[in-house]
């Protein structure tokens, strides 16, 4: 299996404080990644480093080597718009434009140029297919997206950023904010996703990651402790970090 | 336990009665108006007040038209808002959305100072500059015109209109932001797509805001639109405001002439009514 994502010694300061250290890591395709570890452990920033949306935060610095299918993502002349639509992102909490269902999942399209109505239709239709929210809304899709519940909102927001047609789809922390029905239905959705997408998933949760994930990167204090396949991670961790954390001593 | 209760219960009154000491000034200067303002409009005639396109109040057979002013109000209104709401409200995008926290603070004090400058300072400004300038730029008699208050009025609505966009756009959530652009759109798409749209009633009433300021506006209009009771017919005529019709004329009125000043102060009281509940309207609808 090839890797999307290649990171070579990688390093990431907010101003004076060094919050990422040295991470190498290769993210393989079609398959899930889960990063884990305590909050501050520099997990969410490594991730939003990977579609460049911590170039938004003023004082931010990067050092060392990111790929994407072979290119650097920090080099010149990289158009940083489509790197961001070919690596898709869903945020922590539920962010749904505030206007209606259709034109959350249009916006991405339109960004990109297509206006045609009938394309945008199917679009729509196919994106909240994939994310599994077409039977709930399609008599609705006029309606403001703001009236859906907490985890009908989360799954629009991955229909949307579906909608862009991205390789890549970073999910940071997709389920914190939602109840425990939500994110079963968001976790399976997850697993059926990845026949198509590369998925990387930053979870608090220990559980979602060894129900959901092929992979797991266990972070700490801003390094990437341990990397591997999750089910060698739970079962037979190499450092002792990894094992005090996932079996609860601390975090 | 008492005595505490039927303190609170006083000084709840006292609360009370300060709070209502605002009612009761709307409310005497609307009755005040409204009695005052009646007896003129019934003497000339409703219609002919409104839409009499002439106005001789000192004239031997005097006329209380009050169209030109009306629409002068209008124009000038309309026209402040057609040049200040685009400049302000891109002033308002900039500093919420782009400028350095540096320059964001520099402009935003230079703003405050323009909110701050007292009208008449305009006027003076635009008499001595904007008037002879339009004079030699365009190539007319008198520079005092509709062109010299719409310009000035323009100005003196800027202040309210940044700043109140800026409020709206500053409330957009960020995170609304961070979707558009984690979906590949660039900054500037994202702020006129996302931002605006999301701030959209709070702009709205910022446009309004502006609308009763300009329309309020005597002191500075006076100086700079030559205050001549014509139809304003063109951007260079020169013309009287409602506001203007009122207080140019007021000190030495007397009869009918003197409540037909009061009607007009009736008339403008209701434009201004009017953009008072509109205002209300989109910051109703902005908190829902």
């Amino acid at each position: 299996m090839s890797n999307v994502i290649n990171v070579k010694d990688m390093c990431l300061w907010y101003g004076e404080h060094q919050a990422i250290k040295n991470v190498n890591i290769e993210i393989p395709e079609k398959s899930i990644t889960a990063f884990i570890g305590p909050s501050g452990c520099g997990k969410s920033t490594f991730l939003k480093t990977l579609n460049r949306m911590n170039d938004l935060i003023p004082g931010v610095k990067i050092t060392g080597d990111i790929r994407y299918e072979g290119t650097d993502i920090f080099a010149k002349d990289i158009d940083v718009n489509n790197l961001r639509k070919e690596i898709g992102m869903v945020f922590q909490k539920p962010n749904p434009f505030p206007m209606s269902i259709y034109d959350n999942i249009a916006y991405g399209p339109r960004t990109h140029g297509i206006t045609k109505k009938t394309e945008l239709d199917e679009i729509v239709e196919n994106s909240l297919k994939r994310a599994a929210i077409w039977d709930e809304v399609k008599d609705r899709l006029k309606k403001n997206a703001l009236g859906l519940s907490g985890g009908q909102q989360q799954r629009l927001c991955i229909a949307r950023a579906l909608a862009v047609d991205p390789k890549v789809l970073l999910m940071d922390e997709p389920t914190s904010a939602l109840d425990p029905i939500s994110t079963s239905r968001i976790e399976e959705l997850v697993l059926d996703l990845k026949e198509t997408y590369t998925i990387v998933m930053v979870t608090h949760n220990m559980q979602q990651a060894v129900r959901v994930s092929d992979y797991t990167a266990f972070f700490l204090l801003g390094e990437l402790v341990e990397f591997g396949r999750t089910e060698d991670i739970f079962s037979q961790p190499q450092d002792k970090r990894t094992e005090d954390y996932i079996t609860g001593r601390f975090g | 336990m008492k005595k505490n209760q039927l303190m609170e219960k006083v000084i709840h009154g006292i609360f009370l009665v300060l709070g209502l000491i605002t009612v009761g000034c709307v409310l005497l200067i609307t009755i005040y108006l409204v009695i005052s303002g009646i007896p003129a409009i019934r003497e000339i005639g409703l219609v002919d007040f409104l839409f009499g396109k002439q106005w001789a109040s000192t004239a031997t057979e005097p006329k209380y038209g009050i169209l030109p002013f009306i629409l002068t109000s209008i124009y000038g209104t309309a026209g402040a808002i057609v040049i200040g709401v685009p400049v302000g409200f891109m002033t308002a995008v900039y500093l919420s959305k782009m400028a350095s926290p540096k320059v964001k603070s520099v402009i935003q004090s230079a703003v405050s100072l323009l909110a701050g400058i007292p009208s008449v300072v305009y006027g003076l400004v635009g008499m001595l500059v904007l008037v002879p300038g339009i004079r030699k730029i365009f190539n007319v008699p008198d520079g005092a015109s509709l062109l010299a208050a719409i310009i000035v009025l323009a100005i003196m609505i800027l202040p309210s209109i940044i700043k109140m966009s800026i409020t709206a756009l500053d409330a957009v959530p960020k995170e609304y932001e961070d979707a558009s652009l984690a979906l590949g759109a660039t900054p500037i798409e994202t702020y006129f797509r996302v931002s605006v749209p999301a701030a959209k009633s709070g702009i709205a009433a910022a446009v309004v805001l502006g609308v009763g300021r300009a329309i309020g506006e005597a002191m500075a209009v006076m100086m700079v639109a030559g205050n001549v009771p014509n139809m304003p017919d063109s951007l260079f005529q020169s013309v009287r405001f409602l506001t203007t019709a009122v207080s140019s004329e007021m000190a030495y009125s007397s009869g009918l002439q003197r409540q037909a000043l009061f009607s007009i102060a009736l008339v403008l009281f209701m434009f201004i009514m009017l953009t008072g509940a509109t205002l209300n309207f989109f910051l109703k609808r902005e908190r829902e």
